[in-house]
């Protein structure tokens, strides 16, 4: 059997989860309380939540999600703005298709479809370049939402359309990048956590060393895990066991694809077309340079400067996914969850995207 | 990865075929594993590091004993 089937065998992952409940339960008797972590990525949030580690995991480790899920974080002006922007003749909308069905405060992109506006779901950015191509008499603007994995794509759709001297092609740049929502949640110190299971594929670009602000300024460890169930669990034992140690540190489980310096092409394709921005987070506010946007001289592309769009105040909902994406509350908290609020009726974007916290617990942790 | 140009290179993913995007790792090879994002490969999947990663771990969980099941 191939390594990589193995992360997924069935007998290894009980074999693992045994060996995680017993350090789990070396460390109640040490500390006298189970460990809190906080796992940062939405697909690592679902797939705790599919392969029902979490679940079998309750009694011994308190898992948190953490604002990882990029539609999720994403404020509600903001996706307002998005809906709005599609809804224009003469543009063609692109997006991924997680956001399709986000509600926006008047309805959402599906709907704006559904009378009539061009909006379509690609799998690559590049293929809304090819779009561009195909209609120049029309806009097309792609919906640019993502963390350190999907931005250095971005930036290949804008050299692409650069390169093809395209005009009618730009994007709504929506950005996040994860180290400041990490600080920002450890500043805020309104979560109390032990620990950290760090995102793989943003690890990929972004290298292992990116996390060593973790241990020297905020004495908090981590380990850069895989998303297979084997993989998980090898990630939290491995935690685990730092915190047993007492020695604060950075752990990287996911050599076969986390290199220390991350993947330099990528960066520095980022650092070519993008610069940071203040962007505005759901429920955390602005950070600081916390998302990248296009750098000045490619303002042809940008969405942003080329269809100023102005909204007003989103209408406020009790959808909590705010306090979600900060680790605050669980979904089941929410008075909506499972009530107004299913994935055939969502009222917050946690419940709608792939990497949803609600969106995990409904399907895969509910108890009736 | 099964065949390789310029910027793309054809794949299999799960049995059937398609071009991704190459620009993020010029040293892949005919034969290596890529890890795929949004049509684009991201890097290189190093499998004697995944080989490792299993063994170590059968090792670790060999050392701590009896069941908690
Ligand atoms: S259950 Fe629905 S309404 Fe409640 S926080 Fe989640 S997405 Fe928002």
């Amino acid at each position: 059997m191939r390594a990589m089937d193995l992360f997924s065998d069935t007998d290894l992952t009980l074999q693992s989860l045994q060996a995680v409940i017993r350090v789990a339960e070396q460390f109640k008797e040490k500390y006298k309380r189970a460990p809190v972590f906080m796992e940062v990525c939405g697909s690592h949030t679902m797939a705790f939540a599919r392969s029902g580690i979490k679940k079998r995991l309750n009694d011994h480790v308190e898992l948190i999600s953490g604002p990882g899920c990029p539609v999720c974080v994403t404020d509600q002006k903001s996706i307002d703005a998005m809906i709005t922007l599609g809804e224009s003749p003469n543009r063609i909308l692109c997006t991924f298709g997680d956001m399709m069905r986000v509600p926006g405060s008047r309805h959402s992109l599906m709907t704006a479809k559904a009378a009539g506006n061009d909006i379509r779901v690609v799998y690559s950015p590049l293929d809304s370049v090819k779009i561009a191509e195909e209609n120049p008499d029309k806009e097309i603007i792609f919906l640019g939402i993502g963390f350190e994995t999907t931005i250095p794509i971005l930036t290949l759709a804008i050299r692409e359309a650069e390169k093809k001297g395209i005009m009618n092609y730009s994007v709504w740049m929506t950005t996040k990048l994860v180290e400041p929502a990490i600080r920002a949640l450890l500043d805020a110190g309104e979560v109390k956590l032990d620990g950290f299971l760090l995102p793989g594929h943003v690890s990929v670009v972004m290298g292992e060393e990116k996390y060593g602000f973790l241990p020297k300024e905020y004495g908090m460890s981590g380990v850069i895990s895989g998303f297979e169930p084997v993989q998980l669990l090898s990630g939290m034992y491995k935690l685990m066991a730092l915190l047993l140690e007492g020695k604060p540190g950075i752990i990287n489980d996911y050599q076969s694809v986390v290199t220390k310096k991350g993947n330099r092409f990528a960066q520095e394709m980022m650092d070519r077309y993008l610069t940071p921005f203040g962007e505005e987070w759901r429920g955390m506010g602005v950070i600081p340079d916390s998302g990248l946007v296009l750098r000045d001289r490619f303002s042809l592309y940008d969405a942003k400067k080329k269809f100023q769009i102005s909204m007003d105040q989103p209408r406020k909902t009790k959808c909590r996914c705010g306090e979600i994406i900060r680790g605050l509350i669980k979904p089941e908290e929410c008075v909506l969850f499972n009530k107004g609020c299913t994935p055939l009726n969502p009222i917050g974007p946690c419940m709608v995207s792939t990497e949803g916290t609600c969106s995990a617990h409904y399907q895969y942790m509910r108890e009736d | 990865m099964i065949t390789i140009t310029e910027e793309q290179a054809l794949v299999d993913v799960l049995g059937s075929q398609m071009y991704v995007g190459i620009l993020f790792v010029p040293e892949v090879k005919v034969g290596d594993y890529v890890l795929l994002h949004a049509g684009q490969a991201m890097t290189v999947v190093d499998e004697t590091y995944a080989n490792e990663s299993i063994k170590e771990w059968r090792e670790i969980i060999r050392e701590s004993d009896g069941p908690v099941l």
